[in-house]
């Protein structure tokens, strides 16, 4: 599903280079829940964008579905991001003069789609449970409400992975447990879910754990007894 | 994304700031309403004098002397004294000359004319009996003056409405002594008004016969005939009628080279198409000078487009991150800049066309503007099309935003 071999990401400040990735090896698998951890300027960040194919590597390959992104063109990433890769942002980062129904209908009507869309993006938000709220605007929407209308969003293409960039740094721990479940529940129905974080009570409903440090992969553990979709408060 | 929901889209954008939208769209507005009132009054200025011109009969045929050489320095147009009485006399012959109605001598100069306590100056047209015919006068009391009055060089005169209005204080003016040039003239006939204004008004007129004219008011000038008038049977005619006069004038001035006349021939087409020239270079500037506005209206556009990118980085993010590309993005900005522009240009034409109503009631002395159909449809198809000129660099900025950088931005 996801290959990246010896993936490597260097930015330019000025006259100096800062790499922030320094060849990352890494396989994720259909239907795996990865969690990426590590501190802040591990790489973390960078390593979702490339996944997300937001950015391109500097060396180094991803292979994402049998396909070589890392020397596609801007909409061509356009395309994959579009079909193949939900976002789940800490911030949300819904359009806020657009209600939750037209927030999820976006990424289809990207996708050229015009016929069913309407009841894909309803079955979407049936899918969080928040069918009731369709017609309310994200600022009428509690923080775990938006974020699950942000989830129904990335679901509504059906794409191959679901990308959480943390996805519950903004909320209350109540809060993170609901869309932590969701997630859970998610990746028990076959969603393949790649979780960047670094709190570990979020990392624990993941089944297998990779840790950065400095650009490169430190550590790659499966996690025995992962959390599940019933996981209470710890 | 079909263009349907991008214009929903582009909507949305305009409607989430009305106040800047509707100030931006007053620019384009007040730009495409100069344009189109200017160019209407242009056009109304154009219509009033073409239909002065034609006033004057479509048939008319003006004869000129050529330009005098003196000492092999060309003068000026007219300058010469080659056309006499017996030129008009050879042209009123039916045998020679068909097509040709009638003919007259015009010798013309300004004087003072006085009536007890008023005075006035006004421009003089010696001339013969056939003068209203040809020269399309109506009478509006009294009678012309006839051959006889032309043979015996006998002091009377016809005068028009606007010497009327300023010698008489409304007394009838038929029979009464004028002084022409301090000399004593009979008031015979006084013209119907024709309109006019302005240096062309065609009733500040004093006629007398010719004869009268060159004995007691053109002194020192000789028996010279200054331009010959000649009215052809048919507007149709004209082109004929104006072969034949060429013909008789080249034979009885010995000329055998036409390039080398010592007159020209002007019809009433050639002064209303080098006249509508003149009006339609006086159309184009008053164009211009309210496209300049136009112009500044699209650079509001442009403006208030580039801060609209920048508010919205973030949005322009989030939808490239779901999938949106280049063009779905630059799609979206071009119509919401298109939109403001069609709006306001719509509002415009609007806008100008009532002031083009309005305006004859406040300025009276201007021509009514005429507006017309093509005009308007460029007006709009323009301020469209600046709002595409203008909006293409701030939506291609939004377009080449980089997803990661617009995301982050706060």
């Amino acid at each position: 599903m996801i290959r990246l071999e010896r993936l490597t990401k260097l930015y330019h400040m000025g006259d100096l280079e800062v790499p922030a990735l320094r060849g990352i090896d890494l396989e994720v698998g259909d239907g795996e829940f990865i969690a990426i951890m590590g501190p802040s300027g591990s790489g973390k960040s960078t390593l979702m964008n490339l996944i997300g194919c937001l950015d391109q590597p500097t060396a180094g390959r991803y292979i994402l579905d049998d396909v070589d992104v890392s020397g596609l063109t801007d909409d061509e990433l356009a395309w994959i991001r579009n079909r193949k890769i939900g976002f789940v942002f800490q911030s949300f980062n819904l359009i806020p003069r657009a209600t939750a129904l037209h927030n999820v209908e976006m990424p289809l009507i990207y996708a050229g789609e015009n016929q069913n869309r309407r009841d894909k993006a309803l079955a979407a938000l049936a899918s969080v449970g928040l069918q009731e709220r369709a017609r309310h605007m994200p600022s009428e929407l509690s923080g775990g409400q938006q974020q699950r209308v942000a989830i129904a969003r990335a679901l509504v293409t059906d794409p191959s992975i679901l990308l959480a960039d943390e996805p519950t740094g903004n909320l209350d721990s109540e809060s993170s447990l609901e869309i932590m479940r969701l997630l859970a529940e998610l990746n028990q129905q076959g969603r393949t879910i790649v979780l960047i974080t670094h709190e570990p009570d979020i990392a624990r409903f993941a089944h297998r754990i990779v840790r950065l440090r400095d650009g490169l992969v430190v550590s790659d553990q499966p996690q025995a007894i992962p959390a599940g979709a019933t996981e209470t408060a710890p | 994304m079909t263009l349907l929901e991008a214009l929903r889209l582009a909507m949305g954008g305009v409607v989430a700031n009305r106040l800047r939208s509707g100030l931006t769209m007053l620019g384009i507005l007040i730009g495409v309403a100069a344009v189109i009132l200017l160019v209407g009054v242009g056009n109304g200025a154009s219509a009033a004098v073409q239909q002065q011109i034609e006033a004057l009969g479509s048939n008319l045929l003006i004869i000129f002397p050529a330009n005098a050489k003196s000492g092999g320095i060309q003068q000026g147009f007219g300058t010469a004294s080659t056309l006499t009485m017996d030129d008009v006399r050879a042209l009123a012959d039916r045998q020679a000359a068909p097509d040709v109605a009638a003919a007259i001598p015009s010798a013309s100069g300004r004087l003072q004319v006085t009536f007890s306590n008023q005075n006035w100056n006004t421009s003089l047209t010696g001339t013969t009996q056939d003068f209203p015919s040809v020269r399309n006068y109506q009478m509006a009391s009294g009678q012309f003056f006839t051959s006889a009055d032309v043979s015996t060089a006998s002091k009377v005169a016809v005068i028009g409405q606007t010497v009327v209005d300023n010698l008489f204080n409304g007394a009838d003016p038929i029979g009464q002594v004028i002084k022409l040039n301090r000399q004593s003239f009979r008031v015979i006939g006084v013209f119907a008004s024709k309109g006019g204004s302005g240096f062309n008004n065609q009733d500040d007129v004093v006629v007398t016969p010719i004869t009268t004219a060159w004995n007691y008011l053109l002194g020192g000038r000789g028996r010279n005939v200054q331009q010959i008038y000649v009215a052809a049977r048919s507007p149709q005619a004209t082109q004929a009628a104006s072969d034949e006069v060429t013909q008789i004038l080249l034979d009885r001035h010995h000329v055998s080279d036409p390039a080398q006349a010592d007159f020209q021939i002007l019809s009433q087409q050639d002064i209303l198409s080098s006249a509508s020239q003149t009006t339609g270079i006086l159309t184009l500037m008053l164009g211009a000078i309210a496209g300049i506005s136009l112009v500044v209206g699209g650079i509001g556009i442009m403006n208030i487009m580039l801060v609209t990118v920048t508010e919205r980085t973030r949005e322009i993010g989030i939808r490239k991150a779901i999938g949106a590309r280049r063009r779905d993005i630059l799609t979206q900005f071009l119509i919401e800049s298109m939109f403001l522009a069609g709006v306001g240009g719509a509002l415009g034409i609007l806008v100008g066309i009532l002031a083009g109503r309005g305006l004859p009631a406040v300025v009276s002395a201007l021509p009514a503007p005429l507006i017309s159909a093509p005009s308007v449809l460029m007006a709009f198809g323009i301020s469209v099309g600046i709002g595409l000129f203008f909006g293409i660099y701030p939506a291609n900025r939004a377009a080449r935003l980089h997803p990661i950088e617009a995301l982050r931005y706060e």
